[in-house]
């Protein structure tokens, strides 16, 4: 099920196809030279060794889950420890808990309370740039889409980004969430980043 | 807004667009039809006093919609709400921002109010949509700031033929700008009536340099998907949802169709799920020529 590059073993990365901005995911991953495919049926989320949750909207894609029978294979793989990075709306369907909104379904995988479009409406969104020490002194561009932030962390939630005083990137163990959009960006730390992730737990399995 | 944030820029206004990919965007003219939409899995809904087919229906003159419906949509949904501008009428756009509004569509369903020109979409921070007919109109408008393309179809018609058209013309003229030699670009751009710059991308990516989706016609879930397969990177539902009988249903449908347009299996459980018949549909040939929509704001 995995690719092979120069006689090491290359993780195969799967983005979650319901909805959303599937597309810019694969071509990051496929111009950092990495092995990329869409997950759509869980069939398809049986063959990768790690899954982006692409931007989009929450609504939406929450209730496809459900209704396309998705959510338990999706949670037994997460929580037995697939790397999973959610962006944007991905990281609000990854997390336990909305602020102000208990009735939107989420897999509660990501011990975080996330406030959606914490920044205001469209007309809020911004680029703007950010530092992030794991990858190094170069500023990384955040490209924020009616963007949420992380309003409380669990014990077991390191926060690899903030912005005005909120967590916009989270890690707890395999699980990775971003406020912001790398995909919409020339810049590719972030996803060769995810994929080392990747590597390592496949290596590991 | 975030502190040292660049907001409105091309990036985070295209951006909103691409987020959008791979859903369905439908219309409604209540808070209640908001709500229905959502519940069906719509990644936003289009606020409008009066949906196409009735807008055809009563005549006159169709102006952006009341305000206080498009505020009680927002106040009803968590998606992003989009709401309509007559081509060519900023301030129409210039209210619709100030109330917050997510997206604009300068929309030829609405009674043009400027017969030569378009809204400099570039001087809002709010994102734009606009229809087009092939290449040359879509990348009119984008040169005008438009951050989404759609299909203008045959809005309100029932009938999937423009919208088909439409969409082949602008994949058929993409085809032949990637595959001519560069030399040709400029006569090209000139007889098109576009930036020489942006064939020479649309040449370079063989797409066009924002998202586009299908609109103007889809009123059942076979509709979607073969419009998903032509190269829709989504789908407007206009009348097509509150004009068939069981809307719940209908867009529920249209919604699975556009996820799984590639596979029939998915597309046939959506079209028995429907319990209910589509909006009665209009032959193009027999629609008045001074009543076509798709004519207006070239």
């Amino acid at each position: 099920m995995r690719g092979e590059t120069s006689g090491k073993m290359a993780p195969i990365v799967g983005v979650l196809g319901l909805q959303g901005d599937v597309v810019e995911h694969l071509d990051a991953l496929r111009r950092s030279g990495l092995s990329a495919v869409e997950v759509k049926t869980r069939e398809s989320l049986a063959g990768v060794d790690g899954l982006i949750i692409p931007g989009g909207e929450s609504t939406t894609v929450a209730k496809l889950v459900d209704r396309y029978a998705l959510r338990e294979p999706l949670v037994d793989r997460i929580t037995a420890g697939m790397p999973t990075w959610g962006t944007c709306m991905g990281m609000i369907v990854l997390s336990k808990e909305i602020v102000g909104m208990p009735d939107q379904p989420t897999l509660g995988v990501l011990e975080i309370a996330v406030r959606r479009n914490a920044f205001g409406r469209q007309v809020e969104s911004a680029e703007v740039p950010l530092a992030i020490p794991a990858l190094g002194p170069q500023p990384f561009p955040g490209v924020f889409i009616r963007a949420p932030w992380v309003e409380r962390a669990g014990p077991g939630v390191e926060v690899l980004c903030v912005l005005d005083g909120k967590g916009v990137m989270v890690r707890q163990g395999n699980i990775v969430g971003t406020s912001f959009h790398p995909e919409l960006t020339r810049d590719g730390r972030l996803h060769r980043w995810f994929a080392r992730l990747c590597g390592r737990a496949a290596d590991a399995a | 807004m975030v502190a040292k944030g660049s907001t409105g820029t091309e990036k985070v206004k295209r951006g909103l667009a691409q987020m959008l990919k791979g859903g369905v965007i439908m219309d409604v003219t209540t808070p209640e039809q908001a709500v229905i939409a959502q519940e069906a899995g719509a990644v936003a809904v289009m606020a409008l006093e009066r949906i196409p087919a009735d807008i055809r229906t009563a005549g006159g003159v169709a102006r952006m919609s009341d305000l206080s419906i498009v505020q009680k949509i927002m106040d009803a949904v968590t998606i992003p709400v989009m709401a309509k501008v007559r081509i060519g009428h900023f301030a129409e756009a210039q209210v619709l921002e100030e109330i917050g509004i997510d997206f604009i569509d300068e929309s030829e369903v609405l009674t043009p109010a400027d017969d030569k020109y378009h809204v400099d979409k570039h001087a809002f921070k709010v994102p734009f949509v606009c229809g087009a007919r092939d290449l040359g109109e879509a990348l009119r408008r984008i040169a005008e700031g438009a951050a989404m393309i759609r299909t203008k179809g045959e809005a309100g018609s029932g009938n999937i033929v423009e919208a088909v058209k439409h969409m082949r013309a602008v994949r058929d003229e993409i085809a032949i700008v990637a595959a001519v030699p560069p030399e040709e670009l400029v006569a090209r751009a000139r007889d098109l009536g576009v930036p020489h710059a942006l064939l020479k991308e649309v040449a370079r990516t063989k797409r066009l340099p924002v998202v586009n989706f299908c609109a103007g016609g889809v009123s059942t879930p076979a509709d979607a998907a073969l419009m998903m397969q032509l190269g829709a990177e989504g789908i407007f539902v206009g009348s097509g949802i509150f004009k068939s009988s069981n809307p719940a249903k209908f867009a529920k449908a249209i919604v699975e169709a556009t996820t799984y347009f590639n596979d029939p299996k998915s597309v046939a459980d959506a079209c028995r799920s429907l319990e209910g018949t589509a909006m009665p549909g209009l032959e193009i040939s027999k629609i008045p020529q001074d009543e076509l929509l798709n004519v207006r704001g070239v």
